[in-house]
């Protein structure tokens, strides 16, 4: 049985209490979008300020459960600063982390963007503290806490790439 | 069942806990503490063996065969009716039970086919602040489609209704719709009031009664409400099974709801003549096996005695509330009146500021099974200003024990996140 350390571990609490780049930022000009998971009633609204291609700046606001607000205070902290490709690589590096459990028990309950290896490894990402979310695998409710601030991320990089399409 | 006459009187959670086999199943792990019933209770071995061995030796469709086995199932599906009809007090058993899926089908039963008959646009119907939203959904579809207004009763701090607002709010309304118990504060709503509003206005009283029948001794005539809407699977039985109990003569007076086979008398190429009640309200093939273990179920109950029932409930109810304020008197905040005699024995709880899932999950690792989330009422939950409670409720089958499970495993809530 999965015991308790495999969800709750030391750095997802320190996040949860620590939430990391908690706030909003103007909108306009910043891209506002809303996650919101109404089984739990976790929300989550990030803010991403995107300059010539660069995360230039990301804040989020919210309220649910430990899993979803300690993950969206790491997903802040990871793709601050990096190139859109940067960060859309990390948010395919943590969808395949979340998915070794669901390709594994074959449970069909994916949450959809599947392109990430079945094993959770995306070339040349290294997650971090990140990995410390990869015990909630193990709590199949809980997975859709975890992904939840990253859907918004992956809709706010795609809505940017609407608006602004890069230089092919 | 010999057991249980023995036991008229009282109720013994830890005794009767033998009849419920999954509360006994194999586990890695610390044995199951079950406190979530109001969300859906455990079956007894007698209805489980109930539905078997009427699927084994007697199933046949209802309504239809001339063989034997047809005409068995006729007289178990009647038989289940009446036994449900008579735990409710119902005065004609077999023409006002009517069989749905559940409670939220019973509701929507009402909503559309009497409301949709007897309302017209401008008409005003009165809810709660703290409706199950299976009491809400079918009135806020009703209003959309006939232009009702709808008003509400508040909820004050102690978790009761607002009945000052009474006499005000129900003035010139059609229908007033009440939950008999909250599923969230367990607070035990005075039907009377509410009743004496309604006759003053000419309106309907149509009770939810899904947390209340379970749990409470049930008289519909004592409770002077026109239509009841309960669910099996709250009350021992299985689930596809749900009850409306409605007065005679409203139910003759309003229109089919579903329409299909069984629930006409005639049916020609320019039009159709309904059956009598109740079938007027059961089109297709009804849930043959889940009423007659329905029926087990009212007779499991009814061994124990339903006011031993409740008995042992405000007991534990008691015993829950002192344990919890006195170990995590500061941390926790319990819900509700936190008066045994005035609720259901359910309790809502927000422990610190640790989000009901995560008090959940730490509690399933101790066994302990709650109900964490906004309960299907979440305009009750933005008046408790809170986003969920994490739930513990109380049925037959639980006693002391569970409680300190319970409040042992919340100690280990505190041990993790602070
Ligand atoms: C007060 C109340 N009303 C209605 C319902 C709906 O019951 P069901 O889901 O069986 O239709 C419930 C149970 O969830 C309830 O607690």
């Amino acid at each position: 049985m999965a015991g308790l350390e495999d969800l709750y571990r030391e750095i997802i609490l320190d996040h949860y209490r620590n939430p990391r780049n908690r706030g909003e930022l103007p909108s306009p000009p910043a891209r506002r979008v809303e996650g919101f998971n109404p089984l739990c009633g976790d929300e989550i609204v990030v803010y991403l300020d995107v300059d010539g291609g660069t995360i230039a700046d990301v804040k989020v606001t919210g309220q649910g459960c430990s899993i979803s607000q300690s993950s969206a205070s790491m997903m802040s902290t990871v793709v601050k600063g990096r190139s859109i490709d940067e960060a859309r690589a990390v948010i395919r590096a943590f969808k395949g982390l979340m998915s070794v459990h669901e390709a594994r028990l074959d449970s069909g309950d994916g949450d959809g963007n599947g392109a990430a290896p079945a094993d959770g490894t995306e070339p040349g990402v290294a997650l971090g503290d990140l990995a410390a979310l990869q015990g909630v695998v193990k709590f199949p409710v809980r997975i859709k806490c975890a992904t939840l601030s990253w859907n918004a991320l992956a809709q706010g990089l795609d809505e940017q790439g609407l608006d602004e399409p890069s230089p092919a | 069942m010999a057991r249980l006459i023995d036991r008229v009187g009282s109720v013994d959670g830890g005794l009767l806990r033998a009849d419920f086999p999954v509360l006994d199943r194999p586990r890695e792990g610390p044995r199951l503490v079950y406190l979530d019933s109001a969300s859906s209770s455990q079956k007894p071995r007698a209805v489980l063996e109930t539905m078997d061995a009427y699927y084994e030796s007697s199933y046949a469709n209802v309504h239809r065969g001339l063989y034997s086995i047809a005409e068995e199932s006729d007289r178990l599906f009647a038989e289940a009716r009446t036994k449900v009809g008579r735990f409710i007090g119902a005065p004609v058993p077999g023409r006002e039970v009517v069989f749905t899926k559940n409670a939220t089908e019973s509701l929507n039963l009402v909503a559309q086919a009497w409301g949709r008959h007897h309302l017209r646009e401008g008409d005003a119907i009165l809810l709660t602040e703290m409706e199950h939203h299976s009491n809400l959904v079918p009135w806020f579809i009703l209003a959309e489609q006939l232009g009702l207004e709808l008003r509400y009763l508040s909820v004050d701090d102690h978790g009761q209704l607002a009945l000052d607002d009474l006499e005000r709010l129900a003035d010139g309304v059609k229908l007033i719709g009440v939950t008999l118990m909250s599923n969230v504060l367990g607070t035990i709503n005075p039907l009377g009031p509410i009743v004496e509003a309604a006759r003053a206005n000419g309106a309907i009283v149509v009770g939810d009664g899904s947390q209340y029948v379970p749990h409470v001794p049930t008289d519909v005539t004592a409770l002077g409400c026109d239509f009841l809407a309960f669910t099996g699977h709250k009350m021992l039985g299985p689930t596809g099974i749900g009850v409306l109990w409605g007065r005679e003569e409203l139910l003759d007076a309003t229109p089919p709801f579903l329409g299909g086979g069984s629930m006409i008398r005639d049916v020609r190429l320019d039009g159709y003549e309904p059956n009598e009640l109740p079938w007027k309200f059961e089109a297709g093939t009804p849930p043959i096996a889940e009423a007659i273990g329905l029926g087990a179920a009212v007779d499991y109950l009814q061994a124990l005695g339903m006011d031993a029932v409740r008995g042992h409930e405000i007991d534990l109810t008691a015993y829950a509330l002192d344990t919890l304020t006195r170990r995590h008197g500061d941390a926790i905040v319990i819900h509700g009146p936190r008066e045994p005699c005035r609720q259901g024995g359910l309790l809502s709880i927000t422990y610190k500021d640790v989000h009901p899932h995560d008090l959940s999950q730490v509690l399933d690792q101790a066994g302990v099974c709650v109900r964490a989330g906004h309960h299907c009422a979440k305009p009750l939950m933005r008046r408790l200003g809170v986003s969920g409670t994490a739930r513990a409720s109380l049925y037959v089958y639980n006693d002391e024990s569970d409680v300190d499970a319970l409040a042992e495993a919340l100690t280990q809530a505190e041990a993790l996140f602070f």
